[in-house]
């Protein structure tokens, strides 16, 4: 024999679940607004922790935010390249620069630049370059100095204190900028020609402004004789920018949140209030206020957790739709949200239950059996 | 009687319609709002951008190169703009997209530092095109130059010195400075992360008297609202039929805009930046499509949220429509009250919507970006017409279960 406890509480449970499939459709109703709004919270959220560092990575493209230089006169020893680029070495790009005025054939001056070409590729990605130099003595034009050095892209030659090089023209670089008006050469080319050192660090550092600073700090300890400037041109633009973003999106997130909410309220409200002949029919047959608010409260859970369920799947789907639309970079899920969003969904559907059943205790139940 | 009837059910239950009417007005006012900042924000976040600065520069017409390594400018380019066509840049077509701008002139003058190079530039000057007047210059035009002590007037002979440099020199405000056999009060030390830091700059007059050339200018610096470039924009307007050309030269692109600029400045070379056009392009883009695709999902949320409650609201009435039925209605009359009940909820509900909307989107954007957002008239009816959609969508299925259905069954309460 079962105990009258047992019996009681699978009495319970087959209540609940004949409840949802007598009223099947009001029933979906009100899961579908839970869902929604789960969802709608669920892709608000993951976005909104997402969208920082998307965009981010969309200002890293401005180029170089940290810069280190060497004192006016001096250059960088292999040493210091070596262990600035050691020190910036998972956390963004570092890429020095060697520069030299050198002279055409036809005693015109021009800036040289050596580099790594490679690495300026990947730190300068707004560079409109016609066609990157693939072998040594290969050398990338400013359109301004193009235009007057090689017009018609036959090689010429540099001289530089007496030192001569012959490069070839491989494509033109175009930015708007002073780089229009100097030649890129790799850096082994410019070292065996002009036997200069870099004198210039340009770093791209990924992350945020604190990890940004670190960084800095560090450069800063490691290599007090060199001058360690935080490009803030770019700096302070990100951070409005940033900033400004972040803020519409998350009002933007509590506007769509709430509605989603308040219309899971109503769409609750509604649900019970409508029952309440099945609750008079309940009380009737001698069913306590607190088993009834059980019930309902039981019922409520019982959606919310579905409806957190399905809108936590759907709103992961909906931020990683978002993010491969516009950032062509899935949003990565954060499960860590789950318990949030259930609690979110418990503490509105509970909420939403208190109304009608406050007005339910009022009513007597026979006048609600009368249809009164 | 009809009337009489739709009348009666909103007076008999206001609660339940002042529900279903909150949950159409929050949907309508979210709609409203969401779509209110898409339409917006693009507009908004290229103005935040021109925190990045100038994105335009424009050049003397003539093939020349800078010679600069660092903050050294060991041979200014040659060619020079002149001074007084500056104000014409705010009578091109897109003078209302021209947030800033700032000549500069740079001459080398000798210190006790040796030969370093100073920028002549407006500070905050006043200009006049027609009879409009404008204040410009470089504190608008690069807002992340930080100075220490005050500003120059631009009609003094004061000066700022670069970090670097002041280090060098050892100058603080309020010094004074000897350039060229001259001395000068330095007003502040100024910080910019880039090459000025080893630089001078000086009020644009007083470059001029250093170089011997009055009234010239080297290069311009214009900061512009731009709109992202697409293929189109890179099409040469010569290439393009004369209503593309129109419609090339009326998008605030940053080639468009350029071009106009080289229109107006006799003897110039305008183009873009691009380490700051070509990127800011792209971030606003990337900003615009995400709330473009979330006003879509906010607006498809509240759409299914709205339905879901007004699903629930024709529920509760089965046996309000078995009475009637009992009593002798048609399918048409009935559905018809019904439809005319959901979508005068809709227009109140709706219209309340809106104007909520508007207010919020209007607080964010005055919040957020010190700027109302404007919120387009042609929004109402498109909302509106949006909140009738919904509902009656939502209400649809639940008029037709409940007049098909057996009115004995409803008045039982078993349907």
């Amino acid at each position: 024999m079962r105990s009258r406890k047992a019996q009681g509480r699978t009495m319970f449970f087959r209540m609940l679940a004949r409840a949802a499939m007598l009223r099947k459709r009001s029933a979906l109703a009100a899961l579908l607004a839970t869902v929604v709004a789960a969802a709608a919270a669920t892709a608000m959220l993951n976005l909104f922790w997402d969208v920082q560092g998307k965009l981010q990575r969309e200002f890293r493209n401005f180029g170089a935010n940290i810069v280190v230089e060497a004192p006016e006169g001096t250059t960088l020893s292999d040493d210091a390249v070596r262990s600035i680029q050691a020190a910036v070495n998972g956390q963004g790009l570092a890429v020095p620069f060697a520069y030299a005025v050198a002279r055409t054939g036809k005693d015109q001056a021009v800036v040289v630049a050596g580099t790594d070409l490679e690495a300026a590729r990947k730190l300068n990605p707004w560079w409109a370059v016609s066609s990157w130099p693939q072998t040594s003595e290969e050398a990338l034009l400013g359109v301004r100095a193009a235009r007057l050095i090689s017009p018609e892209q036959k090689p010429f030659s540099l001289h530089y204190q007496g030192r001569k090089i012959q490069l070839s023209p491989a494509g033109t670089v175009h930015t708007g900028a002073g780089e229009d008006s100097r030649i890129y050469v790799s850096m082994k080319d410019f070292r065996a020609w002009t036997g200069l050192q870099p004198s210039v660090m340009e770093i791209a550092g990924n992350g945020s402004p604190q990890e940004l600073n670190s960084l800095m700090q560090r450069l800063h300890e490691s290599f007090p004789d060199l001058d360690v400037r935080a490009v803030r041109q770019v700096a302070e633009g990100e951070a409005n920018v940033l900033g400004k973003t972040r803020s519409t999106l998350l009002a933007s997130s509590t506007f769509i949140v709430c509605t989603a909410a308040l219309c899971v309220l109503a769409t609750l409200t509604g649900w019970v209030f409508d029952r309440r002949r099945d609750f008079a029919i309940m009380k009737a047959l001698g069913a306590s206020d607190r088993l009834i608010a059980l019930f309902v409260a039981g019922e409520a859970a019982v959606l919310a957790s579905a409806g957190a369920v399905l809108g936590f799947s759907g709103g992961i789907g909906i931020a990683a739709w978002i993010g491969r639309a516009n950032f062509h970079a899935p949003v990565a899920p954060r499960f860590e949200l789950f318990p949030a969003i259930l609690a979110g969904c418990l503490v509105v559907t509970l909420s939403s239950t208190v109304l009608p059943l406050r007005l339910l205790r009022r009513i007597q139940p026979a006048m609600i059996l009368r249809g009164e | 009687m009809f009337v009489r009837l739709v009348y009666e059910s909103f007076r008999r239950q206001p609660r339940r319609k002042l529900l279903v009417a909150v949950a159409v007005a929050l949907g309508a006012a979210v709609s409203t709002a969401m779509i209110a900042i898409a339409m917006d924000i693009g507009d908004k976040v290229s103005r935040e951008l021109r925190t990045l600065g100038a994105n335009l520069v424009v050049t003397p017409e003539e093939d020349s190169l800078d010679v600069q390594i660092g903050s050294v400018n060991l041979k200014p380019a040659g060619g020079y703009l002149n001074e007084a066509d500056l104000p014409k840049i705010k009578g091109i077509f897109w003078r209302n997209n021209i947030t800033a701008l700032a000549p500069l002139l740079p001459v080398n003058v000798k210190t006790d530092a040796g030969e370093v190079t100073l920028l002549g530039t407006y500070f905050s000057k006043s200009l006049r095109f027609g009879n409009q007047e404008f204040t410009t210059g470089a504190r608008q035009t690069f807002p992340w130059w930080k100075v220490q002590g005050s500003w120059p007037s631009d009609d003094s002979g004061n000066i700022l010195v670069g970090r670097r440099l002041a280090a060098r020199l050892a100058v603080v405000p309020g010094s004074q400075l000897e350039m060229n056999g001259e001395v000068h009060p330095v007003s502040g030390i100024f910080a910019t992360g880039g090459d000025e830091d080893g630089q001078i700059v000086a009020p644009l007059f007083l470059a001029q008297k250093l170089a011997g050339k009055p009234g010239a200018v080297g290069k311009i610096f214009v900061s512009a609202v731009t709109k992202p470039e697409d293929a189109f924009a890179r099409r040469s307007p010569d290439s393009l039929s004369a209503a593309d050309r129109d419609r090339w030269y009326c998008s605030p692109y940053p080639q468009s805009i350029a071009y106009q600029l080289q229109e107006v400045i006799p003897h110039s070379h305008a183009e873009q930046i691009r380490r700051i056009a070509q990127n800011e392009g792209t971030v606003l883009s990337r900003i615009k499509g995400l709330m473009l695709l979330i006003t879509l999902a906010a607006l498809f949320t509240s759409g299914l949220a709205v339905a879901a409650a007004m699903a629930t609201a024709m529920f509760e009435r089965r046996e309000e429509v078995g009475l009637m039925k009992a009593l002798g209605a048609g399918h048409f009359p009935l559905s018809a009250i019904f439809v005319t009940e959901s979508v005068l909820l809709a227009c109140i509900g709706g219209l309340a919507g809106f104007a909520f909307g508007s207010v919020l989107a209007q607080r964010l954007g005055r919040t957020i970006f010190g700027s109302g957002m404007a919120v387009q008239p042609v929004l109402l009816p498109v909302v509106i017409g949006l909140a009738i959609a919904v509902t009656f969508a939502g209400s649809a299925t639940a008029i037709r279960r409940a007049v098909k259905s057996d009115p004995v069954r409803a008045l039982r309460g078993e349907a």
